[in-house]
C-alpha cells in the first residue's frame, strides 16, 4: 500500500547535474533503512513464493470454490462502492456546504467503526438485523458499508477541502443550474481524485476482511483462503499471492488514471488520505 | 505573471461589444433591467448586516457598494444574487419582487471575489455552462461563448484550464461567463481585490468600458474607494448596515454628507474648530485656523467640533513664525502633500504644487490657511 502514495518530488526528474549531486549525497544510514523495510515487506512474499512452488499457480484457478469466492469478493466491493458513494458523497458535501460545525462530530463518528472491534460490530449487527436480510449476502455488503465509512469520509472530506466548494456551488447555481446538476457537473468531476481515492481503500477493504465474513458464514474470497489452507496449503498461498497481485495492479491502476486526470485539470495528487491540495495560482 | 496581459485587449473588446446583437443590450441603457432595495435588514445573531437598507438603480446604470469590511455590503449584494435571505424587506428587480425565486432562476451574473471557475472545464466550457444551463444547442453555445471570450481578449486561451490562467486572465473569464447568459443584472463581489495593482487597474477599465457598451445594470461591492470612485456611476457607502450617502463620486468627494463619509473617501483632515456666535448668509458660522468661514449644513449646532477639510483646500507658505512646522513632505508628481505639525500638536496634511514645495523641507516654519468657503463640521472625535 505504501507504494501508492507516489512522492511529488520524486515525480519530476531533476536536471542531469542535480541528479548527480543528490545520488552522491544519497547518505548510508537511507540505503539501510531501504533494505530493513525491503527485507521485512518482501522476505514473507518470497517465502510465501518458495512455499507454494509455481506448480500450484497453475492449478489455482481450477481449483474448486475459487472462482465463486472471488466473484462473491467483487460484486461485494462493488455494491459497498456503490452504497457508500451514494451516501457519503452528498453528505459530505452538504456538511461542507450548511453544517460546517457538524464536521467535528462527524469526524468523530466515522472514526468509530475503527475504534469499535469488528467481532463487536457484527454481533451488534446480527442481533438487531432483520431475519430476511441476514441469511442473504448483502447483509454483508451493508456491514462493509459500515466499516469503509471512516475511509470514505477522509477521502472525500479532504477533496472537498482542496476545492472551494462554497463559491463553485454559488458560481454554478446563478448560471442556473440546480442542486443535481450542480453536484454532477461540477462537484463530482473536482471530487474525483477524492472518489478513486475512497474506491482503492474501499476494495482494499473488502478483498481483504475476514472477521465479518467468516461470522456472517459468507465464503468470501479471505474466508475460502483460510477454509482452503487446511486442504492444501500450498494452491491457498498461491492464491494469496494472486489476489495481492491482481489487488495491487488495480489500485497502481486506478492511481496512475487519476493522477493524469488530475493532472490535466491542476487537481492534486491521488494518495491514500489526503489529497494536495491544487497549487495556490499567481496573477 | 504578464504585466502587459491587457495590452492590445481594448480594439478587440471594442470590436466584439459592437458586434454582438444578441446580447439585446447593446443598443443602451433604455433597454436595461431596473433594482429596487426596499428596507432590506438582515441580522447574524445579535449583529444587523443590513439596517432598513433601500436603494434604487436605474436601468443600465453601475451603482458600486463602498465601506469597510463588515459594514453588509456584500450582504445585500448575496441577498440580491439570491444566496441569502432578507428577514424583512424586498428586492424588486423592474417592479416585480423576486424575494421567493431561487438564485438559479434569477438570471444574475456573478463574478466572485475568490477564483470561482470550474476546474475541470476549460475556459470555453466555462464560459458555455450557463447557456448549457439554458439548453442553448451545442454549436451555438460555442460560438456564443467564443465571443464572449474574444470581448474579453482571451480568444487565444479558450482551451486552457483555469489552473492554467493567470489571475487577471481567471477573472476575464469569469465576467466572459456572467456575460454569456445575459443577464439582467451583473454583480460584482470585490473581483479585483485578489488581483495585482497593474492587473486590478486594466481589469477596472475593461470592466466598465463593457458594462457601458452593453447596458447591463450592475451592482459592484468593494472596499476600494479608488475602485468606486473611478468605476461607478454613482457610489454608495455604507457603514453598520445603513447606506450614509448615495451619489456620484464627484459630489460624494467634494460634499461628503457626514464626517462617516468624508473620512472614508480621499483623505480628509481633521481641525479643531469654534462654532461661532453670528450665521453668515444664513448659515452658521466656524472658526478654524483662525479664520472664519461659513459651517457646510448638517452639522452640529453645539458642542465642541471639528472642522473636516481635504489637503487640496487648505494652503501653506513658509513663513517665519508661522503656525505650524513642516514634518514631512511626499512627492506625489505634479503635488507634494506636505505633513505640517500645528501648534496644540494638530497634523495636517496640505497639497501644494511642487515647485512651491522645494522650499519646504522638514523644520521649515510655515503658515497654514484656509480659503473662504463652506467647510464641513463634525463632532469633535475623542
Amino acid at each position: 500500500m505504501a507504494a501508492l502514495t507516489k512522492d511529488p518530488g520524486t515525480a519530476t526528474a531533476p536536471p542531469p547535474s542535480a541528479a548527480g549531486t543528490r545520488r552522491r549525497s544519497f547518505p548510508a544510514w537511507r540505503w539501510v533503512i531501504l533494505l530493513l523495510a525491503g527485507i521485512y515487506f518482501l522476505l514473507p512474499l518470497y517465502a510465501a513464493l518458495r512455499f507454494a512452488g509455481f506448480k500450484a499457480f497453475g492449478s489455482v484457478f481450477t481449483t474448486q470454490g475459487f472462482g465463486s469466492a472471488l466473484w462473491l469478493s467483487v460484486r461485494l466491493a462493488a455494491v459497498t462502492w456503490l452504497i457508500t458513494m451514494v451516501l457519503m458523497v452528498p453528505t459530505t458535501i452538504y456538511v461542507h456546504l450548511r453544517l460546517p460545525g457538524v464536521r467535528r462530530l462527524l469526524e468523530t463518528i466515522t472514526i468509530l467503526p475503527i475504534v469499535i472491534p469488528p467481532v463487536v460490530l457484527i454481533i451488534g449487527v446480527l442481533q438487531v438485523m432483520p431475519l430476511a436480510l441476514r441469511s442473504t449476502v448483502w447483509m454483508l455488503a451493508l456491514e462493509y458499508v459500515v466499516l469503509a465509512m471512516p475511509f470514505a469520509y477522509r477521502a472525500l472530506d479532504a477533496g472537498l477541502r482542496a476545492i472551494d466548494v462554497k463559491t463553485l456551488t454559488e458560481a454554478s447555481g446563478s448560471l442556473g443550474a440546480g442542486w443535481l446538476t450542480t453536484m454532477w457537473r461540477v462537484l463530482l468531476p473536482n471530487l474525483r481524485t477524492a472518489v478513486l481515492s475512497a474506491t482503492i481503500l474501499i476494495v482494499a477493504l473488502v478483498l481483504g476482511e475476514f472477521t465479518m465474513a467468516s461470522l456472517d458464514l459468507q465464503q468470501t474470497f479471505p474466508v475460502w483462503i483460510v477454509l482452503f489452507d487446511q486442504e492444501n496449503a500450498q494452491i491457498s498461498v498461491a492464491a494469496s499471492i494472486f489476489a495481492l497481485l491482481v489487488t495491487w495492479l488495480f489500485l497502481m491502476l486506478i492511481t496512475v488514471v487519476a493522477t493524469r486526470q488530475s493532472r490535466r485539470t491542476g487537481g492534486g495528487e491521488v494518495t491514500l488520505f489526503t489529497v494536495a491540495p491544487r497549487e495556490t495560482i499567481g496573477n | 505573471m504578464p504585466t502587459n496581459e491587457l495590452a492590445g485587449n481594448e480594439t478587440t473588446a471594442a470590436k466584439a461589444a459592437t458586434g454582438i446583437a444578441w446580447t439585446g443590450g447593446a443598443d443602451g441603457a433604455h433597454t436595461g433591467t431596473s433594482v429596487s432595495l426596499r428596507s432590506l435588514t438582515r441580522a447574524f445573531g445579535a449583529t444587523r448586516a443590513l439596517d432598513e437598507m433601500s436603494l434604487d438603480i436605474a436601468p443600465g446604470e453601475l451603482v458600486a457598494l463602498l465601506g469597510p469590511s463588515g459594514c453588509g455590503k456584500t450582504t445585500a449584494l448575496r441577498i440580491v444574487a439570491g444566496f441569502e435571505f432578507a428577514d424583512s424587506g424586498e428586492v424588486l428587480i423592474d417592479g416585480r419582487d423576486v424575494s421567493a425565486v431561487p438564485a438559479s432562476k434569477r438570471d444574475m451574473g456573478m463574478v466572485f471575489q475568490s477564483y470561482s471557475l470550474f476546474p475541470n472545464m476549460n475556459a470555453l466550457d466555462n464560459v458555455a455552462f450557463g447557456l448549457r444551463m439554458r439548453k442553448v444547442g451545442g454549436m451555438d453555445r460555442r460560438k456564443r461563448a467564443a465571443e464572449l471570450l474574444d470581448m474579453v481578449g482571451l480568444a487565444p486561451q479558450a482551451g486552457q484550464y483555469p489552473h492554467q490562467l493567470s489571475g487577471g486572465q481567471q477573472q476575464r473569464v469569469a465576467l466572459a461567463r456572467a456575460l454569456a447568459i445575459e443577464p439582467r443584472v451583473l454583480l460584482l463581489d470585490e473581483p479585483l481585490s485578489a488581483l495585482d495593482a497593474k492587473v486590478r487597474l486594466q481589469l477596472r477599465e475593461q470592466i466598465r468600458t463593457l458594462q457601458q457598451r452593453l447596458g447591463t445594470t450592475t451592482l459592484f461591492v468593494t472596499h476600494d474607494q479608488e475602485e468606486a470612485l473611478s468605476m461607478a456611476d454613482r457610489v454608495g457607502v455604507m457603514r453598520a448596515g445603513r447606506l450614509e450617502q448615495v451619489a456620484d463620486p464627484a459630489e460624494l468627494y467634494s460634499r461628503p454628507a457626514t464626517a462617516f463619509v468624508a473620512e472614508f473617501v480621499g483623505t480628509m483632515n481633521r481641525l479643531p474648530a469654534e462654532l461661532g456666535a453670528q450665521p453668515i448668509n444664513g448659515a452658521s458660522s466656524v472658526t478654524v485656523l483662525g479664520t472664519t468661514v461659513p459651517a457646510q449644513p448638517g452639522g452640529p449646532d453645539s458642542g465642541p467640533v471639528d472642522a473636516l477639510i481635504r489637503p487640496e483646500n487648505l494652503t501653506v507658505k513658509a513663513a517665519a513664525g508661522g503656525n505650524g512646522i513642516v514634518t514631512n513632505r511626499t512627492f506625489l508628481g505634479a503635488v507634494t502633500r506636505v505633513a505640517v505639525r500645528l501648534s496644540g500638536d494638530t497634523e495636517v496634511s496640505v497639497d501644494v504644487a511642487s515647485t512651491l514645495a522645494l522650499e519646504m523641507a522638514p523644520g521649515t516654519a510655515v503658515e497654514v490657511g484656509l480659503p473662504a468657503t463652506p467647510v464641513l463640521v463634525a463632532p469633535r472625535a475623542s
